[in-house]
């Protein structure tokens, strides 16, 4: 008989070790999915996270290891202050789409304006879209008492329609003999959100995440929101006493995320995206959900899930056209590491215990 | 009301699971796993009843995964939920591949004699395929259970007080794991009657947050069963309303039009929760607690 045992204190060997063990056992899992989609279990797994950097084409695909990684990690550094506080924003979605939407609208208003204006004010109009739309489910939490994780979540499903009247109404391109999708910033330099260096990936928005993981960092370390937030999570009624005023927490969090959420929004339609088309949107908010778990919510851990799922997006795709493997697979092999680092979480809190239980 | 099915099934199988202490945010995953299962079953085996039955065990079984994990790996059930979710989306376009773009077959309709003659009530209320009526007894069977049966009994004290009903001797894992095999089944159930009645067809992400509106409906019918129908028919109403105006070429464009049901379910949450006291009672105590005997 096995029981598990509640430890006195977390383990601090099991909460690093966790995630490395996840992705092990996600990487045999997922081989035995490929092996019974008929590809051989070994080639895909090295298709996917050993080719992209060391393999041949690597100088390809390391640049987009980074353009990958970039919304990915600004969003979930984002969501992992609200989990922190028990505060669940899944809607990043839809935060990274209206974000993406106010700041290109900014910027298409100005064509062809040209000065170096332009770009930060997208970024400004960017940010302050997604905050703005992940401070309804916040104003409705703090007001209302609404659940915030149902209103934060339906909302994409708004945001996305909102998203498909802009690329064919007010925001087509003129130009685009009526093709649905707007001007594309490539031609437009103000507004382009460029490589900073060639062939590295890096545009403003790696260097946006970079800045947020330190930010991040500061904040949870030295300054008090961060203790704060903590503090309102691990011991709600504590923190009550103590004299954190959960509103303000709870919007704070939810602004922040949903801010860096349009600010990636912003970056990624600027840049590598390039315009407001249909379906811009590839489900960046919610795989930075399993980012920032990955990640133990700490922003360097962060950092580096942010990579390691930006590399099974480019593996995946790599895995595509070489061995024909489906674009879903990558999307449940990304679901299964979230229930394997979960699951092994237990090793966190708890210790198994071998022999029969004692009477208590 | 083929609006409202899908929405009904799942919602009052999450009610269950709510009401045995478990809040499970995969609905949405469930339910489009349940919706391929049984689009894939029915194609192959011609049978569309053969398909409800894949769907339901599809959903049981995907929700087993949860349970587990929940259960017996003791983890977050937010975030395992929303692990059900992604990694429901991605299991059931790896599974819909070679699914895309064929017509299942048809589900047959009941029209019960007599009754569906009555003028205009006849054929809104009496003429539908035999899944509307499931849905319905499901409502009904659950509100006798939860409310006369011992089995109901045993579901709310674990769900009102885990630690008292386990000292009582109830095994609090093992009726929670059944809960939630009940609310997959049903959530598979309902995404099912999306694929093979409703639309019917099968394409990636066809739920559209059905699952999530139908969480959002058991806080709307504050858990009680016939309230979580009456929600549901509300919202079907919506969406039936929205698809007329726009076939009726209304001056408001389409894309507002379809965003309508999701904001109509945000405004109703707002006011089903701003009568805060009234929301939070009827909540059972312990949703989403995590349960350890030693603990």
């Amino acid at each position: 008989m096995i029981t598990l045992e509640k430890r006195p204190e977390p383990s601090r060997v099991w909460s690093w070790a966790t995630p490395p063990l996840a992705v092990l056992l996600t990487m045999i899992a997922g081989g035995v999915m490929f092996a019974v989609l008929g590809k051989d279990p070994v080639e895909a797994i090295r298709t996917i996270f050993w080719d992209p950097i060391l393999g041949e084409f690597a100088f390809y695909y390391r640049g987009q290891l980074l353009v990958k990684a970039g919304p990915l990690i600004l969003i979930a550094i984002g969501l992992s202050m609200g989990f922190r506080a028990n505060i669940w924003n899944i809607g990043a979605e839809g935060q990274y789409i209206i974000g993406a939407i106010c700041g290109a609208a900014v910027g298409l208003a100005f064509y062809p304006f040209d000065s170096f204006i332009v770009f930060p004010l997208m970024v400004l109009a960017g940010a302050l879209g997604g905050f703005l739309w992940a401070m309804i489910p916040g104003i409705l939490r703090v007001k209302f008492n609404t659940n915030e994780i149902l209103v934060s979540l339906l909302l994409v499903y708004v945001a996305e329609f909102i998203l498909a009247s802009m690329a064919l109404g007010a925001l087509k391109n003129p130009d685009g003999a009526g093709f649905p999708g707007s001007r594309n910033f490539r031609s437009y330099p103000s507004g382009h959100n460029a490589e900073l260096m060639a062939g590295t990936g890096i545009h403003w928005g790696v260097v946006a995440a970079l800045i947020a993981v330190i930010f991040a960092y500061v904040l949870f370390a030295r300054h008090q929101m961060g203790y704060q937030i903590k503090l309102a999570g691990q011991a709600p009624r504590a923190a009550r006493f103590g004299g954190v005023n959960p509103s303000r927490l709870i919007l704070f969090c939810l602004g922040m995320s949903g801010a860096l959420a349009g600010l990636a929004g912003l970056f990624e339609v600027s840049g590598p995206a390039g315009q407001v088309s249909i379906d811009f949107n590839v489900g960046y908010g919610f795989t930075a959900i399993i980012v920032a778990f990955l990640g133990r919510l700490h922003p360097v851990g962060i950092l580096l899930a942010g990579l390691l799922l930006a590399l099974t997006y480019i593996g995946g795709e790599a895995a595509q056209s070489s061995l024909g493997l489906p674009a879903a697979a990558i999307q449940a092999f990304q679901g299964m590491l979230l229930f394997f680092l979960l699951a092994v979480d237990v090793l966190t809190n708890f210790r198994f215990r071998f022999g029969k239980r004692e009477v208590a | 009301m083929v609006a409202a099915t899908p929405i009904i099934l799942a919602a009052i199988g999450e009610l269950v699971v709510e009401k045995s202490g478990v809040l499970n945010l995969g609905v949405e995953g469930m339910m489009i796993v349940g919706a391929i299962c049984g689009f894939a079953i029915a194609v192959q085996t011609g049978s569309p009843f053969v398909g409800f039955v894949a769907a339901a065990l599809g959903g049981a079984v995907l929700s087993l995964l949860f349970g587990i994990l929940t259960q017996y790996f003791l983890s977050n059930q937010v975030a395992t939920g929303l692990g059900l979710t992604l990694f429901g989306l991605g299991l059931s376009s790896l599974m819909g591949q070679g699914y895309i773009g064929i017509r299942p077959p048809a589900t047959p309709k009941l029209e019960i004699p007599l009754l569906s003659d009555i003028p205009v009530l006849g054929p809104v209320l009496f003429n539908h395929d035999l899944m509307v009526y499931v849905a319905l007894a499901l409502v009904v069977g659950t509100w006798a259970v939860l409310k006369f049966t011992r089995a109901g009994l045993i579901l709310r004290a674990v769900g009102e007080n885990h630690d008292a009903a386990h000292a009582l001797g109830y095994k609090v894992v093992r009726v929670r794991l059944m809960a939630i095999a009940f609310g997959g089944a049903c959530a598979g159930l309902g995404g099912a009657y999306l694929s093979l009645v409703r639309v019917p067809q099968w394409t990636e992400g066809m739920t559209a947050g059905a699952g999530w509106i139908a969480l959002a409906i058991v806080v709307f019918g504050a858990w009680r069963p016939f309230r979580v129908l009456l929600g549901a028919y509300l919202f079907g109403g919506v969406t039936v309303l929205q698809l007329n105006l726009q076939a009726a070429g209304v001056a408001i464009p389409v894309e507002y039009l379809s965003m309508s049901p999701y904001l109509i379910t945000i405004a109703v949450l707002v006011i089903m929760s701003s009568g805060r006291a009234k929301a939070a009672l009827s909540a059972p105590a312990c949703l989403g607690k995590l349960f350890h005997a030693s603990s």
